[in-house]
């Protein structure tokens, strides 16, 4: 079976939100949160990266073994997922979490957190497939309808990849291999503006 | 002479000889740097300047970036701290956590059986002293249901993944759990202030003395059957009240940091204030076994004392001499007053 996975080309990335937008727009994403985000580093410097990050479906994730009440579970497909019925809203995933994927709704005074939310890999939770509950709750399950994630799919310049990881290392792998090992020698900047950075 | 002169001669000569063989062995060796000398380290620069690189880690090192998206620290793109949270929490601080509060019921129920409760040497005499004011027992009390509370729903939250679920199942450890957080949560502050009194309204009596010392030196008269002088509060009570100023005070305001997530604090910051609040709590929890077990089984008589206020004499020459005491000096020269 398949072991799904993430991975953004920062060499390809152009920091247009457009996965974002996309993910907030397909799991009608509560106020406040958003499941993925764009970082870049170095901004208007001419060494400028921008990386895409969401949860990136640990193995090991950190998430899962500082859980209370032990409520992540992780696919066959390896998509972490978590029950929002049995998460009682102690912050410790996202303490734990090294990609700030795990985040809380504001329920009550003083922020005292409500159920925990973060990216499904389009994977829902443990409802019955695409069914009322599960849309209501962790939004569309694309992998039950035979799709890949939204953000991926939408992805202009097909910077972020999301899927089988061996399809996914074996396209990055050609990318690597067509830009002759050094990013830096390939696209961006240099090809654009005929520049020497 | 001609033939010492020679002899000198060559000597001078194995001398000098010697002296320009290790400068050449020191200096030919560093010809190469006639070479490279002239442009220096530029193979190195350009490897230097790879961007992507430098980008990896920067992010590796969690430094923060720029982005669009609001939240809190949404422009870091990883933490690593968490990573070492979450192994300090599972690993060493629960496992030895178990193992202190284990070790030290163990410890107590060894010392039961072999010493039994430290009984009243003298006949109780009937007459009673007042030992604890109404409003002093309403502060221990207020103070040691909220710490037994706190205990109970603190350790479920630690230790009930791996103890509880399987006695409860899911759904119900997690309904038992979201109103145990929410028990700890609001009941954490309402501790923090009856602590803060308690600190207060005895810390005149918690200074140590000589008077201690020799308490120590006797065991506080638990092992063997020498009965050491202390005055209103003994040396393990003192122990334990700077217990409860030091690690009481750290557990009271790292459980703060924890408790309003809405001032935006850091996770850096909540890690630590974890780590913190989690030693401080165990080691106190330890602590109050041993206070629970000396203030009732472990002693005759000492639990009355907290319930009614009023203790026996017998009692109160035994393990309180000096402050007996002094009551009796007050009540002579109050009572010389009053004439």
């Amino acid at each position: 079976m398949a072991r799904m996975k993430f991975l953004c080309d920062a060499d390809r990335c152009i920091e247009c939100n457009a996965c974002v937008t996309a993910c907030k727009n397909e799991h009608e994403v509560p106020w406040g949160i958003n499941r993925r985000r764009v970082v870049t580093i170095d901004d208007g410097l001419k060494q400028e990266k921008s990386i895409s990050v969401a949860c990136m479906h640990c193995t090991d994730a950190p998430c899962q073994a500082v859980c209370p009440v032990d409520c992540f579970y992780t696919t066959p497909e390896g998509v972490v997922l978590h029950d929002k019925d049995i998460c009682i809203g102690c912050g410790y995933c996202f303490y734990a979490c090294p990609f700030g994927a795990p985040q809380y709704p504001q329920e009550g005074a003083f922020g005292a957190r409500g159920k925990m939310d973060k990216c499904t890999f389009c994977a829902g939770g443990p409802e019955e497939d695409n069914s009322q509950a599960e849309l209501d709750k962790y939004g569309r399950n694309r992998l039950a309808e035979g799709k890949l994630p939204l953000c991926a799919e939408m992805c202009s310049t097909k910077a972020l990849l999301a899927g089988d990881g061996d399809i996914v290392a074996d396209l990055f792998r050609k990318r690597v291999v067509r830009r002759g090992g050094r990013p830096d020698n390939w696209g961006g900047w240099e090809t654009a503006y005929e520049v020497k950075l | 002479m001609a033939v010492a002169d020679s002899l000198n001669k060559r000597k001078k000569m194995m001398l000098w000889s010697g002296i320009v063989i290790l400068l050449a062995i020191i200096i030919l060796p560093m010809s190469g740097y006639l070479v490279t000398g002239y442009e220096p380290n530029q193979q190195y620069q350009t490897d230097v300047e790879n961007p992507r690189s430098d980008t990896w880690r920067q992010v590796r090192r969690g430094n923060e970036g720029y982005t669009a998206v609001t939240g809190q620290e949404a422009n870091e793109l990883i933490q690593s701290s968490g990573e070492t949270w979450r192994q300090v929490r599972n690993g060493p601080m629960a496992t030895y956590g178990s193992w202190l509060m284990g070790f030290v019921l163990l410890a107590i129920l060894a010392f039961y059986v072999m010493r039994g409760r430290v009984e009243l040497t003298h006949p109780r005499t009937g007459e009673t002293v007042e030992r604890w004011t109404l409003n002093e027992r309403r502060l221990h009390w207020t103070t040691a249901i909220l710490f037994i509370l706190l205990t109970i729903t603190g350790l479920s939250i630690l230790y009930g993944r791996a103890v509880l679920i399987p006695l409860m199942g899911y759904p119900g450890f997690s309904l038992y759990a979201t109103g145990a957080k929410f028990l700890h949560n609001a009941l954490g502050p309402v501790f923090m202030i009856a602590l803060f009194a308690i600190l207060v309204k005895f810390f005149r009596h918690n200074f140590f003395n000589k008077v201690d010392l020799e308490w120590f030196k006797a065991y506080g008269g638990m092992v063997g059957d020498k009965h050491p002088s202390a005055g209103r509060m003994n040396g393990g009570e003192k122990v334990w009240y700077w217990a409860l100023a030091t690690a009481g005070i750290a557990l009271c305001f790292s459980g703060l940091v924890l408790d309003f997530p809405n001032f935006g604090q850091e996770r850096q910051v909540i890690q630590l204030a974890h780590v913190i609040h989690l030693t401080t709590a165990l080691i106190l929890i330890a602590f109050s076994f041993g206070h629970i077990y000396i203030g009732t089984i472990g002693t005759e008589g000492a639990l009355e004392g907290m319930t009614t206020g009023r203790v026996d004499v017998a009692w109160a020459e035994q393990h309180h001499d000096l402050w007996l005491q002094e009551i009796r000096e007050k009540n002579a020269s109050s009572s010389d007053r009053s004439d």
